[in-house]
């Protein structure tokens, strides 16, 4: 017990943990509790897009940060956030225009020649992909004869 | 060894509670040496494979654990997203290799605790272990075993009454983690706010029976 006593004004003494700055390192940590909450929920409803960066560069630990420290993560995960809700933003904003065009693409084919919206454009999930192709090949290519496919199933 | 008992309490440095209300560590003792994994134990691995999808790994950090896990590494300097959460780790080494794979008894039995309730275990060989284990902040000057030079300012260890075993969530020192000739071994489990103390006894009663499994 003497040793335990000992290490925890050791801790103390290490720390140097100032009481005037504790409330403001727990206001922090409940601030970083929710931008974590916050990413999580955009992780998850990121899936299955590609290519956003998740990072969050780390202080440095498993330590007791100081409040510089923990401002500075606290910033880092607000920065992410604001970030990753940009990309999704873009990213909800051309899925909602591909969508258009396969709509579009569907109702009049002829109009759309050649023309391939995949799963991935649209932001879901699999590896369907549609695309505008004539009927019949070469013939009905020269006559007009156009329509959109719908081709499912990844690669293996 | 029996899966009834309750799990010892460990101790906690008042520095670090004071910064971190509700972290902890507890334990339970188990028979070694951990050799290679029972046929139920297999089983009970290739059925949590089957259970576990990509859905499950997407949406594993908005579940109260696994996130309870990720805020405590972001307070403590680590970003969960290197320096992964137990459960993410076994996770993403799940959707890599598709499926959890067996490597031994032990290692098997903290894979079904860990993904089954979420919570961070690890072990250390009981008899390399003096008294109670314990959550510190590292003393001036202090080495982990096995690691070179001093532990950085402030580094929070898993410790016993004498000197770390490992740092908190990250490496075991040198000869206190389990390995074939190991007699007795100690499961602890690390308590984070957020992680309700009934989850803390699921996780270490699981990998209890699972090691008790035969």
């Amino acid at each position: 017990m003497q040793q335990l006593l000992e290490r925890s004004r050791t801790d103390s003494l290490s720390v140097q943990l100032g009481g005037d700055e504790r409330l403001a390192r727990v206001e922090l940590r409940r601030q970083i509790a929710r931008l974590e909450r916050e990413l999580a929920e955009l992780f998850a409803s990121a899936f299955p897009r590609k290519q956003i960066e998740w990072d969050v560069a780390p202080a440095g630990g498993p330590r007791i940060l100081g409040l510089a420290e923990l401002e500075q993560v606290r910033d880092r995960l607000a920065a992410r956030v604001a970030d990753v809700r940009a990309v999704l933003s873009d990213h909800a904003y051309v899925e909602e225009k591909n969508r258009e065009l396969l709509e579009r693409m569907i109702a009049e084919p002829e109009r759309f020649k050649w023309v391939r919206v995949s799963n991935e454009d649209i932001g879901e999930p699999g590896c369907s992909h549609w695309h505008s192709r004539p009927r019949w090949g070469l013939l009905g290519m020269l006559a007009g004869w156009w329509r959109v496919k719908l081709s499912s199933g990844c690669p293996l | 060894m029996d899966p009834e008992a309750a799990p010892e309490q460990g101790w906690v440095a008042p520095a670090v509670t004071a910064e971190f209300p509700g972290t902890g560590i507890a334990w339970v003792e188990v028979e070694g040496p951990s050799g290679k994994s029972p046929p139920a134990v297999r089983r009970r691995l290739r059925e949590m494979s089957d259970r576990f999808h990509g859905g499950h790994a997407v949406h594993m950090r908005e579940r109260p654990i696994p996130w309870a896990y990720r805020v405590f590494f972001r307070q403590i300097g680590l970003d969960p997203d290197r320096s992964r959460t137990p459960v993410e780790e076994l996770a993403l080494e799940r959707m890599k290799a598709g499926g959890f794979k067996s490597r031994n008894h032990l290692d098997d039995a903290l894979v079904i605790a860990t993904i089954e309730t979420g919570v961070a275990l690890r072990a250390f060989a009981r008899e390399q272990v003096e008294g109670r284990l314990g959550i510190r902040v590292s003393a001036p000057g202090e080495e982990l075993e096995g690691r070179p030079g001093e532990l950085p300012h402030g580094t929070l260890v898993v410790a016993d009454e004498r000197r770390p075993l490992g740092l908190l969530f990250g490496a075991t020192a040198a000869g206190r983690g389990v390995d074939s000739r190991t007699e007795r071994i100690l499961i602890a489990a690390v308590q984070v706010k957020g992680v309700p103390q009934i989850a803390i006894e699921e996780a270490l009663w699981t990998a209890s029976v699972a090691m008790g499994a035969g």
